[in-house]
C-alpha cells in the first residue's frame, strides 16, 4: 500500500460530492393540510440522526405536486373505493366497519399510532392485522390478503382521515421487544451485497445511488401511490423489495419481522405528519 | 424500487461462471495486513475495455455509488463512495484488486460490496429473486473480471 494512501482517503472525503440534503419545500395538501415533513428525530435516534425527513422532500418538483392535490393523486381513488367497503355489510354477522365506527372520519389519528400491541392478542399489531382481526372476529367475513388491494384501499382511508397529524408510535412497555428485534433487522446487512437499512436510509439519505435520491426510508407516507408500478403500495412490500434489492432471501409481507421492522421504523418517523396515501415516484 | 432496480438490481447479475480454471478461489486469495492482493487472480492480463463495461453494467455497476469523469457519457453517477478520478495515483495495482475483491478488509465495515467473495453472509438470495439462494453462491464477479475491472482502474491516472 503506498505511503500516500490516508491523505489520499481524507482528500477523496474533502472534495467528494457533498451531502445533498432534501430539498426546502412546503408540503400543504389541498391548501389546507400543513404536513409536518421535518422535525427533530426521537429521542430514541439519539447519535444515529438529529432530524427525520419525510420522502416528500427527497422527490422532484413534479412528483411533489401531484400529492399536493386531492384530485391530482391516483391513491385518493383508493380510498374511494373503501369508502364505499365502508359500509358495506361482509361476512356472517351482518356488520359493516361503519356499524361499529361510524363515520370514517372517528378514526382521525388512529393510524399514527400503529404498530402497537394488544392485549387481548398479546402481541404488536399493524393496521392491516387490527382491520383483520375486525373482519374475522367481529364480522365474520374472510381477512384481506396482506398488503393486497383491499388492505391497501383500506389503510389508505384509515390513513387519509389522520394526515396532518403526528406519528405517534408507541416503542416502551410490552411492545419493547418486539421494537428491539425491528431495530436488530434494521442495522443487519443482507444479501450479498451486504447492505442494511441504514447503510442506504440512515447513513447515504440525500446521496445519489444511481439514478435515485435516497431518503431516510420513513413510513409516515404509506401507503404510497407509485408512479412507477402505479398502484398504492404497503409497507411491508415496500420493505420486501428493498431487501430483495440487497440481493437477500426476502420476508414475506405479514411476517413476524416485517411487522417488528414496521415497528421500528414507524417509530424513527415520530412526529412526522401521517401523509398516506402519499405519492412517490 | 425505481430506477434503482433498473440501475443496481437488473445490472449486478451475478457471475454465473465457476471458478475458471487457473483462478485463484475467492476463499484462497490472499490479503496483506492492509488488504492488498499482489497476484493476479487469474495469471491473464486484465482487459481494460471490458473492465468499462463492468464499471457500468454487470455485476459490477461502480458507477452506481461512484462517480468517474472519464464515464461522464454516462448517466447517473453516484455519490456514496469516492470518485474515482486518478484512483491510479492514489493507489497500487494490488490495492486495487484487494478493494475491488473485498473492499471491506482494507475499510473496515465499508459499504462497497465484497466482488470477489462466495461466504459470509445474512440470508443470501438467489439473484434478485428475493427467494433463498440455491446451492454455492457465485461470486459477483468472475476472478477475470476482477482483472478487467483493475485495469481499467489503473487507467485513470490524473498525474
Ligand atoms: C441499496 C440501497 C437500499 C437499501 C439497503 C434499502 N433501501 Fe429503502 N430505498 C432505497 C431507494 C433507492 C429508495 C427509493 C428512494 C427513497 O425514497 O429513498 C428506497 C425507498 C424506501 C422507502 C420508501 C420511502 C418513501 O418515502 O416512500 C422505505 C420505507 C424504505 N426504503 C425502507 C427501507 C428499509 C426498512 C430497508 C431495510 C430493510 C431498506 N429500505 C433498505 C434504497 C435502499
Ligand atoms: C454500494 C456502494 C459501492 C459500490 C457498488 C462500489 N463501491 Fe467502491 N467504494 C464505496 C465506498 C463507500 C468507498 C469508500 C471506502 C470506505 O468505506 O472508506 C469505496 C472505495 C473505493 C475505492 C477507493 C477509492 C479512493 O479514492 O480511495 C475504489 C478504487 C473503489 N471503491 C472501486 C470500486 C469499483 C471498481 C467498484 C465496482 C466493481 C465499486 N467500487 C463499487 C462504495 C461502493
Amino acid at each position: 500500500m503506498k505511503r500516500t494512501t490516508l491523505t489520499a482517503i481524507a482528500l477523496a472525503m474533502v472534495t467528494g460530492p457533498a451531502m445533498a440534503d432534501p430539498d426546502a419545500d412546503a408540503l400543504v395538501v389541498n391548501g389546507e393540510i400543513e404536513m409536518v415533513t421535518e422535525a427533530s428525530a426521537p429521542a430514541h435516534l439519539e447519535g444515529a440522526l438529529k432530524t427525520v425527513y419525510s420522502g416528500w422532500r427527497f422527490r422532484s418538483d413534479e412528483t411533489q405536486a401531484v400529492q399536493m392535490d386531492d384530485f391530482d393523486n391516483p391513491g385518493m381513488l383508493g380510498v374511494e373505493v373503501a369508502l364505499d367497503a365502508w359500509t358495506e355489510v361482509a361476512g356472517t354477522e351482518g356488520e359493516s366497519c361503519a356499524s361499529c365506527h361510524g363515520s370514517p372520519e372517528e378514526m382521525a389519528g388512529v393510524s399514527a399510532t400503529y404498530p402497537k400491541w394488544d392485549a387481548a392478542a398479546g402481541e404488536v399489531q399493524t393496521l392491516t392485522m387490527q382491520m383483520n382481526e375486525c373482519r374475522t372476529e367481529r364480522m365474520g367475513a374472510e381477512p384481506y390478503a396482506y398488503d393486497k388491494g383491499d388492505a391497501i384501499n383500506m389503510t389508505a382511508l384509515l390513513t387519509s382521515v389522520s394526515r396532518g397529524m403526528p406519528m405517534s408510535v408507541a416503542i416502551d412497555g410490552p411492545a419493547a421487544e418486539t421494537w428491539e428485534m425491528g431495530k436488530e433487522l434494521y442495522y443487519t446487512r443482507f444479501g450479498q451485497l451486504e447492505l442494511s437499512c441504514a447503510n442506504c436510509h440512515e447513513d447515504n439519505y440525500g446521496m445519489m445511488i444511481r439514478a435515485d435520491h435516497l431518503s431516510q426510508g420513513q413510513i409516515n407516507g404509506f401507503p404510497t401511490y407509485r408512479l412507477k408500478n402505479t398502484k398504492l403500495n404497503g409497507v411491508h412490500s415496500r420493505f420486501k423489495g428493498c431487501i430483495r434489492d440487497t440481493r437477500a432471501e426476502t420476508f414475506a409481507p405479514g411476517s413476524p419481522e416485517l411487522i417488528a421492522l414496521e415497528l421500528y421504523v414507524a417509530s424513527r418517523s415520530n412526529g412526522l405528519s401521517v401523509e398516506g396515501p402519499s405519492v412517490r415516484n | 424500487m425505481g430506477r434503482f432496480a433498473l440501475g443496481i438490481a437488473a445490472t449486478f447479475a451475478a457471475a454465473t461462471m465457476a471458478v475458471a480454471e487457473g483462478a485463484i478461489a475467492p476463499g484462497d486469495v490472499e490479503y496483506d495486513e492492509y488488504g492488498a492482493v499482489a497476484a493476479s487472480l487469474t495469471g491473464v492480463a486484465g482487459d481494460a475495455e471490458n473492465g468499462k463495461l463492468l464499471m457500468n453494467k454487470g455485476a459490477g455497476n461502480c458507477i452506481a455509488c461512484h462517480a468517474v469523469s472519464a464515464l461522464s457519457e454516462l448517466s447517473f453517477h453516484g455519490e456514496i463512495g469516492p470518485m474515482l478520478d486518478g484512483v491510479a495515483d492514489r493507489w497500487t495495482e494490488a490495492d486495487l484488486r484487494g478493494i475491488v475483491a473485498n473492499a471491506k478488509v482494507m475499510f473496515d465495515g465499508t459499504m462497497m460490496p465484497s466482488f470477489y467473495k462466495t461466504t459470509g453472509y445474512t440470508r443470501p438470495g438467489d439473484a434478485y429473486t428475493g427467494k433463498a439462494a440455491q446451492g454455492e453462491l457465485a461470486p459477483l464477479l468472475t476472478a477475470q473480471e476482477v482483472e478487467d475491472v483493475v485495469a481499467y482502474l489503473m487507467t485513470l491516472k490524473e498525474t
